[in-house]
């Protein structure tokens, strides 16, 4: 039985921890609704009628090309999860369930990319990209962060295949299901909910990029939002509105992919299988 | 349905041999248990038989036909196993279709084999439920149903009851049996309960190290075990041993005494190996003949109508006789027993029966 008081403490500490998150957050929406004035001169106060102002919006919402760069982030963002799910998952599961040589090597190797940024390899990888003649595309930017992601989703999601029992792959087999079979229709719907984990883990550091964006696909209309943004922040005159409007409007995708990645994490999904 | 015929079959994992030159021909229809302690390859060898194992050596023919480079589903086999291994995140009608929708059979006869085997089972009810939602016993009816719906050959069972609690598991055991004869079933079943072994088999296979040590009919390794390990392993509680020497006018047991028996076709002076199980050994007054034994009761259990005692004697060797009824027997009573000629049994020196 929990003692009411460290109940109270913990709750305590994770809701001053959420604000503390959040304040930067609310700080930016409420600001974001607000005139130039009122901005620089009252920040922490939330928009009133008389200074209430939607002239960021209009700006972010006018300007044809911020649309795109929305398109942008959601299409490198989206693909990046999906071939970083479908080619974790398939490597975990070829590293779990096969013997053959090489394989405890190669799980060291596919590890190593966890410890080591992959920003050491900028100028490598910006040749490669260059030589391929994928600079300024969006192929570039999800071929990067799939690589980038790749090493921890294998490593979670080994271990989550390896906790799925043998009996049940076994079971497939004597049903006569194929290797491809078996993975996509027992083992994928089984570890959803560590997909889920991976997803998430992936896809905020790549929505938030500037990095790789900035590197390859800078300009020919891929830029990323995070990249867009940039367009209102001028070397004598920012232009505060937009860019407040553009950072809030950027928070509801992410927000949106989150929840629904969020529904799947629902635990004892393989209680059940077996005993 | 079909026949199973294994021919010299080996494996081995890396250096160590698990299976060695098993023989072993299972007749169509008839139901085969293979029993035998931890480790002594009997999941192995069902396992070759299903195609989950590679065999290192020999033939396994089903149906007429050489499987051993086949994979599991092109052998018309179908597996239940000992966790059930149910799809979680299907519910009990798609678990059981889930092998024939991708053998490409039409919808409308997966949901008419399914509902077959559903009615057999009893499982009508359950077929919208998910796995986690069933108790142990339903799980392992599902189990079944969705290897009835397959329609193979041959249905291979991994100790399907060790998951089960005892009263289960004895009216699965039953349903078992029920359903080997309605489906007229070549079966091959794995378990380490001798119970199980003895009331559902045609054909019990005991195996030890690897290789099989007897086979035959349950009653047949019951009352002629081929060799001391049968003999121990086959039956509870386990048969008494005695070691002793043929001499001419019986066997001698050393501190034990001298038994008067018919003398058996090894020489004398052999060392041998006296077997008689409890319910063949009488707890005697001083009056009658036979052979019979000095003892001390060191305890009495109780079972009911039967009964237990342990018999300690002259050279410390303990030996468990079957009881019936009140004896009034007490721990510490001096107690003589009578064997029962008719079955004794007599091991070599190399632990083979002698006849």
């Amino acid at each position: 039985m929990r003692k009411p008081l460290s109940a109270f403490m913990v709750h305590a500490i994770l809701g001053l921890y959420t604000l503390l998150a959040l304040f930067p957050i609310v700080l930016v929406v409420m600001n974001s609704f607000k005139a130039k004035r009122a901005i620089f001169n009252t920040p922490l106060r939330p928009p009133l009628p008389s200074n209430f102002d939607p002239i960021g919006y209009a700006r972010v919402f006018d300007d044809s090309s911020l649309a795109f760069y929305y398109l942008n982030s959601i299409t490198v963002t989206v693909g990046t999860i999906f071939f970083t799910l479908l080619f974790g998952a398939m490597a975990a599961w070829a590293l779990t369930e096969y013997k053959f040589r090489w394989n405890t090597l190669l799980a060291l190797f596919l590890s190593i990319g966890i410890m080591v940024p992959i920003r050491l390899g900028s100028v490598a990888i910006i040749q490669l990209v260059a030589e391929l003649n994928l600079i300024n595309t969006l192929t570039a930017l999800i071929l990067v962060y799939t690589a980038q992601n790749l090493p921890l989703a294998i490593f979670i999601l080994s271990e989550f295949i390896a906790q799925i029992p043998k009996d049940l792959r076994e079971a497939a087999r004597c049903d006569g299901l194929s290797e491809y079979n078996i993975f996509f229709h027992i083992i994928l719907p089984l570890i959803r909910p560590a997909m889920a984990t991976v997803a998430v883990f992936t896809m905020i550091p790549v929505w938030n990029d500037l990095w790789f964006p900035l590197l390859l696909a800078p300009a020919g209309g891929k830029q990323t939002i995070t990249l867009g943004v940039q367009q209102f922040l001028g070397q004598y005159i920012t232009d505060w509105n937009a860019v407040l409007a553009a950072l809030s409007t950027a928070i509801v995708p992410v927000l949106l992919l989150y929840v629904i990645f969020s529904r799947q994490l629902i635990r004892g999904l393989t209680s059940g299988a077996v005993k | 349905m079909a026949e199973v015929r294994i021919e010299n079959l080996k494996k081995s994992f890396g250096a160590v041999e698990v299976l060695k030159d098993i023989d072993l021909h299972v007749e169509d229809g008839s139901f085969v248990v293979l029993v035998g302690p931890s480790g002594c390859g009997k999941s192995t060898l069902l396992r070759s038989i299903a195609g989950l194992e590679p065999v290192t050596d020999g033939t396994i023919t089903i149906g007429g036909r050489k499987v051993n480079d086949l994979a599991p589903a092109q052998r018309e086999i179908a597996m239940v196993f000992q966790s059930y291994a149910l799809y979680p995140h299907m519910d009990v009608a798609a678990n059981m279709g889930f092998g024939l929708k991708f053998a490409g059979t039409p919808k409308a006869e997966i949901e008419a084999r399914v509902g077959e085997a559903a009615r057999i089972l009893q499982l009508e009810p359950l077929l919208k439920r998910r796995p986690r939602e069933l108790s142990g016993g339903q799980r392992q009816r599902v189990a079944i149903g969705r290897a009835i719906v397959r329609k193979p050959q041959v249905f291979l069972f991994d100790e399907p009851l060790s998951n089960l609690d005892a009263a289960l598991r004895i009216n699965t055991r039953v349903e078992i049996a029920k359903l080997h004869k309605l489906l007229a079933a070549t079966i091959v079943y794995v378990t380490h309960d001798q119970v199980e072994a003895m009331t559902l088999a045609d054909k019990i296979v005991v195996m030890n190290h690897g290789r099989i040590e007897q086979q035959g009919k349950p009653l047949e390794l019951y009352y002629k075990p081929a060799n001391l390990f049968v003999a121990g392993f086959i039956g509870s509680p386990a048969m008494n041993f005695f070691p002793g020497t043929v001499t001419p006018d019986g066997i001698d047991l050393g501190a034990d005494g001298m038994l008067a028996v018919p003398l058996p076709a090894a020489g004398l002076g052999c060392k041998v190996t006296l077997g008689i199980r409890p319910e063949h050994m009488r707890i005697a007054g001083d009056e009658g003949g036979g052979p019979r034994l000095a003892t001390v009761v060191e305890l009495v259990e109780r079972l009911g109508e039967t009964g237990y005692v342990h018999l300690r004697l002259p050279s410390g060797t303990v030996a468990i006789a079957e009881i019936r009824g009140d004896t009034g027997l007490r721990t510490g009573d001096h107690a003589a027993v009578a064997l029962d000629p008719a079955h004794l049994h007599l091991f070599g020196p190399d632990g083979r029966r002698i006849s």
